[in-house]
């Protein structure tokens, strides 16, 4: 038997509404398929299921409120015996604690409890009296209990900010409060180190004008894809950087999915990743950026793309920026800013030449790596952009 | 096609792009990316969408000329009374 719970798509958030169930009891699913629609606070995310199976029940109903790692319906794994989702072995609902802690690596499932907060009825009744919506209360008590003085400093800070939660019901309101906590988070508890290289862009403009101009319109490249590629290659050369920092220490992955920040029309950002990015052609890189961003705008992102990303890259030569300074997404351990390609004198075999170029930054986590090892990344990708046959 | 009829095209591309601007508000002769903020990816979707609505091929190196809504309506006219010689021709 295998539990389906609200998944922690990014360190901003804490809690998800359930919108909507794409399936039903007794359907089979399988891995990676779409099994229900989730709001947060930055977008409605098509939420994927990681174990295939027969779909025994669901616990939480459409329009429920819950935090990330409640316990959303029951799954009996292929070749599982029925037996296992007997009804003296169902799960409870997860309830993690909502403090500004490091995010879990894993949802939080508490087994013994029943399915309700951990909430003292003194907190509760207060709760209910100050208006206060407790599944978003950081509980300080034994084992994240939500206590009397939980729900009181939460009034406080909420009557600190009349303005803010007069308008919370605003997605625009909630996204950015949603990436104040999580870049609060990385700043208090992720000691960056940062790097930065200038790179002779004059072979990758070249390229790429020579290449678009041989394709058709719906064909053509943005440089910003060579970009993200020699990022992806250049983490197989210095593994470290792939990781996460869960549970107090790193946790290194196989595959490489570079998250992309994108900018959202009408404000804030989101990071989704492109899975395996370093396998994908550019041709096939070109066509899910394309197809990401267009989601990323329109809300529909799937969950996988906001949860596993092991670094961010970020461009905004376009904005006119020339050095980015840029700030981890935990539980991420780097991010790769690029500037904008502008034209600098740069020494080549013993002249002084006009060549366009851009400043590419590393913010690494120095509990991770250390700037030799972020130096010998950004290099690579310094190396992989001049020896484009790599990418 | 008259250049009415192209600046309407133009804008309903547009409107696909940025769909929360104020198309009325544009400014004809001050660059697009700068009234609707729209970057590389925007752009070459509106250049993907003017394709698909009025066929034409637009290479890399003239998006300059596009860059503003006098400019795509020219440049778009060009191409449309180019075309029409070509088949006249035929």
């Amino acid at each position: 038997m295998a539990e389906f719970v609200m998944p922690q798509l990014g360190a901003d958030m804490s809690v998800g509404k359930l919108i909507a169930w794409r399936k039903k009891p007794g359907d089979t699913v399988t891995r990676g398929d779409i099994i229900a629609d989730v709001e947060t606070d930055k977008a409605d995310i098509e939420v994927e299921v990681f174990t295939g199976g027969v779909i025994v029940k669901f616990l939480v109903q459409p329009g429920d409120k819950v935090p990330v790692g409640t316990v959303l319906a029951i799954i009996r794994e292929e070749g599982k015996p029925v037996a296992e989702v007997a009804p003296s072995t169902m799960p409870s609902i997860a309830v993690p604690r909502l403090a500004e802690g490091p995010a879990p690596s894993k949802p939080l499932v508490e087994r013994a409890e029943p399915v309700r907060l951990r909430i003292s009825p003194a907190a509760k009744k207060l709760a209910a009296d100050l208006g206060i919506d407790a599944s978003t209360v950081s509980g300080t008590g034994p084992a994240g209990r939500i206590l009397r003085e939980d729900i009181e400093r939460a009034a406080a800070a909420k009557a600190a900010q009349p303005v803010l939660t007069e308008v919370v019901s605003d997605r625009q309101a909630r996204m950015r409060q949603a990436i104040a906590s999580a870049m609060a988070r990385s700043k208090r508890e992720i000691p960056h180190y940062y790097l930065s290289t200038t790179i002779d862009m004059s072979r990758v403009m070249q390229w790429l004008a020579d290449e678009n101009l041989k394709r058709s319109i719906e064909n053509r490249v943005l440089y910003a894809v060579l970009l993200i590629k020699a990022v992806a290659l250049a983490l197989r050369e210095v593994p470290e950087l792939n990781s996460t920092w869960l549970d107090g220490r790193a946790t290194p992955h196989s595959d490489i999915n570079v998250g992309v920040a994108i900018s959202l029309r009408g404000g804030g950002l989101v990071a989704p990743c492109l899975h395996n990015t370093d396998r994908q052609s550019i041709d096939d890189l070109m066509k899910n950026f394309l197809d990401l961003v267009k989601r990323a705008r329109a809300g529909t992102l799937r969950s996988s793309e906001l949860s596993d990303a092991t670094i961010t890259v970020t461009s905004l030569g376009e904005q006119g920026v020339e050095t980015v300074f840029g700030i981890i997404y935990p539980p991420q351990v780097a991010l790769v800013g690029f500037g904008k390609v502008v034209e600098r004198p740069w020494s080549a075999e013993g002249q002084v030449v006009s060549r366009p170029t851009m400043i590419a930054t590393l913010s690494g986590d120095h509990r991770v790596t250390d700037g030799h090892r972020g130096g010998l990344f950004i290099a690579a990708v310094d190396r992989l952009l001049q020896e484009l046959g790599e990418l | 096609m008259t250049k009415d009829q192209i600046e309407a095209i133009v804008l309903r591309t547009l409107r696909s792009i940025a769909p929360e601007a104020d198309l009325s508000q544009i400014k004809p002769d001050v660059a697009l990316r700068d009234q609707l903020d729209v970057d590389s990816m925007d752009f070459l979707n509106f250049m993907i969408g003017l394709h698909k609505e009025l066929n034409v091929e637009i290479p890399e190196a003239d998006y300059p000329q596009l860059a503003t809504l006098n400019g795509c309506v020219a440049y778009l006219k060009r191409l449309e009374d180019k075309a029409e010689r070509v088949g006249g021709n035929s």
